[in-house]
């Protein structure tokens, strides 16, 4: 009896009588997906960021290692911190406080409208959102266009260039616009999992509007608003679709960090530079997470 | 302070008539109790009361101030809801001391007041506990602290034991009517629980659909329920309801107008002080409840189906010919399922409904 228990252990808990080996089997297709198409390529932007490599020319046929001097380099170069300043910009306006803030308050207010209100807005609101980055893309250009755009139409300021004025401010409410329907759904599922019996203790005790938003609202949705943020800040800060609109123009001054990547590396032409910039913005990225995560471990 | 209530009607978004044209008038310091079954109302109630809900239409008074249309926070009034809803990210102290902290009280004086108030409910030691650490019932008693601390003129409670266990329900029961009777303050509650509302209320609302189908003492309302919803509502076991009639009397056991009442064969004497309410060929339904039965030589005849014990008494269910009968016997006295067994009302216990409408029919 014993022995036969000790028999079954080694072969595994695999369900069917099979042992480890088969189980592995099971596993190994996964693992060479994984590899082949994310740590390879990690591992090769890795290594690119060590070499000069470049599109054409000598560095392309023969690249040499250049060891951290990419890393140097960036951490060093102003048009890299610029741009690494417009994505914090852009993180912080358009996620942190446009998308957080618009999201919450639509949801707190669609709470008390009516149904069709309500559906109304969340329509609207999430197409914005399932819209291809293309279509929205030229939905801005043609809405602040500086010759004929409607925003121009509407305030009847023609020939005022939007987009050349106020590159950042226009591509931050821009992503306002776009993002706002997840924080805003996220939102309203948290909301629904405040108990109405607290909000109409704190009614009862004379709480004001406000003070039931500090006291009850706020600390009860503590959580999602930290899971809200961590992911909204990632999207924006990895977010590609301002090339569409922009392309980094003018001169750079709407670059945020993945247009910079993608500028320095195909027109620039500069492969290991971008690599090695690439490399800096996944720590980056790595680093809120691992916050995300401590601060959740913490209220647990 | 005196809460009246005059014709309150509450018509919900969906159509439903939650109040029905209510009028009410609860005492200064009375322990007032609302019963009636689920969805009749008596949450609704208590939340237009505390401003919760507004009423559709009628008025709503809270001592001399009429408050129908004053927001919840200015009606200086504190409720005690179902689940308790204590802010769980507070600590006890700072749970107790909210209503204060709303109320600009400075910090000293609220640390102080809740500590005062935490105390007086035994919850001297818990004061810096988050309410996910606390026992049902000390949550409870927290939910009480933070009503009780900024001294409302009403406390509202809306089921108020449910959320405890059986025993502690009992504990608490008596808790809670020691502390209404020590603060003397106007206490309104809601309950399904018969026994809650006869055990606690000095006065009991019983209510259907809406509105008030009868208001009393517990005494009244359970020895004279008015009619036959409450008849069935009221009494930890149910009573019996029979259909029965008027008929001439057959003379030997005829009262001075000769009637009497026939239940399933069985003629029954008519209560004295309502003879002259009956005529031969009304029909009623007679109210007995089965601790007021007692065996003897005629009367209703019955075979002993269950018996159920009930600790010091058991309840034994009979088959007649008509409907089935409930009466507790005394503890050692249970018959033997089979048996055969004559029970007869207690003298003066025996209740008449007409048929028609369900009233009691009282003396003139
Ligand atoms: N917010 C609401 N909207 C619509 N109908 C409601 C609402 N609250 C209660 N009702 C309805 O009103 C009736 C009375 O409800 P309630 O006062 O909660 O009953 P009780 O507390 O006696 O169980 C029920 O039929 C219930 O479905
Ligand atoms: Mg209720």
């Amino acid at each position: 009896m014993a022995h036969q228990t000790a028999q079954r252990s080694l072969a595994g808990d695999v369900p069917g009588g099979g042992d480890r080996r088969q189980g592995l089997a099971f596993v190994v297709p996964a693992l060479l997906l994984v590899t082949v198409f994310l740590i390879l390529p990690a591992l090769w932007t890795l290594y690119l960021g060590l070499t000069d490599y470049r599109l054409t020319g000598v560095q392309a046929a023969h690249p040499k290692v250049v060891g951290t001097a990419n890393y140097t380099h960036a951490l060093g170069d102003k048009d890299f911190r610029d741009a690494l300043g417009r994505t914090l910009l852009f993180v912080l306006g358009s996620a942190i406080i446009g998308q957080n803030v618009l999201g919450f308050l639509l949801a707190w207010t669609l709470r008390s409208a009516r149904r069709w209100a309500r559906a109304l807005v969340e329509t609207l609101v999430l197409l914005a959102w399932i819209l291809p980055g293309v279509v929205v893309a030229w939905l801005w250009i043609a809405f602040l266009k500086d010759q004929g755009g409607t925003l121009n139409a509407i305030l009847h300021t023609p020939g005022r260039d939007w987009w050349f004025d106020h590159p950042m401010g226009s591509l931050i409410v821009f992503n306002v616009w776009r993002g706002t329907a997840f924080s805003m759904m996220l939102f309203t599922a948290a909301l629904s999992s405040v108990p109405p019996s607290q909000l109409e203790s704190a009614r009862l005790a004379g709480a004001s509007g406000w003070q039931q938003l500090r006291d009850v609202v706020l600390p009860g949705i503590r959580g999602h608003i930290l899971t809200n943020t961590l992911l909204i800040s990632l999207w924006t800060f990895n977010d590609f679709t301002p090339y569409l609109i922009t392309k980094g123009e003018p001169h750079g001054a709407s670059a945020v960090l993945p247009v910079y990547i993608y500028l320095t590396a195909l027109p620039g032409e500069r492969l290991g530079f971008a690599s090695a910039i690439s490399l800096i913005m996944l720590v980056i990225n790595l680093l809120l997470a691992l916050a995300y995560i401590r601060i959740l471990r913490r209220r647990a | 302070m005196k809460v009246s209530l005059e014709e309150v009607t509450k018509v919900f978004d969906g159509g439903v008539t939650a109040l029905d044209a209510l009028s009410l008038e609860i005492q200064d310091g009375e322990f007032f109790a609302l019963l009636g079954p689920s969805g009749c109302g008596k949450t609704t109630l208590l939340r237009t009361i505390a401003g919760l809900e507004t009423a559709s239409s009628g008025s709503l008074r809270i001592g001399d101030r009429d408050v129908t249309r004053v927001p919840p926070g200015a009606r200086d009034v504190a409720m005690v809801f179902q689940d308790y809803a204590l802010f769980p990210h507070m600590t006890v102290a700072d749970n107790i001391a909210y209503p204060l902290r709303i109320k600009k009280v400075g910090r000293a004086e609220r640390r102080a007041k809740a500590a005062a108030t935490g105390e007086g409910l035994s919850l001297g030691g818990l004061m810096e506990r988050r309410p996910a650490q606390l026992s049902g019932g000390q949550q409870q008693r927290v939910a009480l602290a933070r009503a009780m601390a900024a001294q409302p003129t009403v406390f509202l409670l809306d089921e108020p034991l449910s959320n405890l266990d059986a025993r502690l329900r009992l504990e608490a029961r008596t808790f809670l009517k020691k502390l209404q009777h020590d603060l003397g303050v106007t206490t309104v509650f809601v309950t399904h629980d018969q026994a809650e509302a006869l055990a606690l209320a000095d006065r009991i609302a019983v209510m259907e659909s809406g509105r008030i189908r009868q208001l009393g003492t517990p005494r009244e309302v359970f020895q004279r329920p008015a009619n036959v919803f409450v008849a069935g509502f009221i009494g930890s076991t149910p009573m019996n309801l029979l259909a029965g009639e008027c008929v001439p009397g057959d003379g030997e056991t005829a009262t001075s107008w000769g009637h009497q009442i026939d239940v399933a064969g069985v003629r029954l004497p008519v209560p004295e002080d309502i003879v002259t309410e009956l005529t031969p060929g009304d029909k009623v339904i007679v109210g007995i409840r089965p601790e007021y039965l007692t065996e003897s030589e005629d009367g209703i005849k019955g075979t002993v189906e269950i018996v159920e014990n009930l600790g010091t008494t058991s309840l034994v269910t009979l088959t007649t010919t008509g409907p089935s009968v409930q009466l507790t016997v005394p503890e050692g006295r249970e018959p033997e399922p089979g048996a055969t067994l004559h029970v007869t009302p207690a003298p003066g216990r025996l209740l008449v409904y007409r048929a028609d409408d369900g009233e009691l029919i009282d003396a003139p």
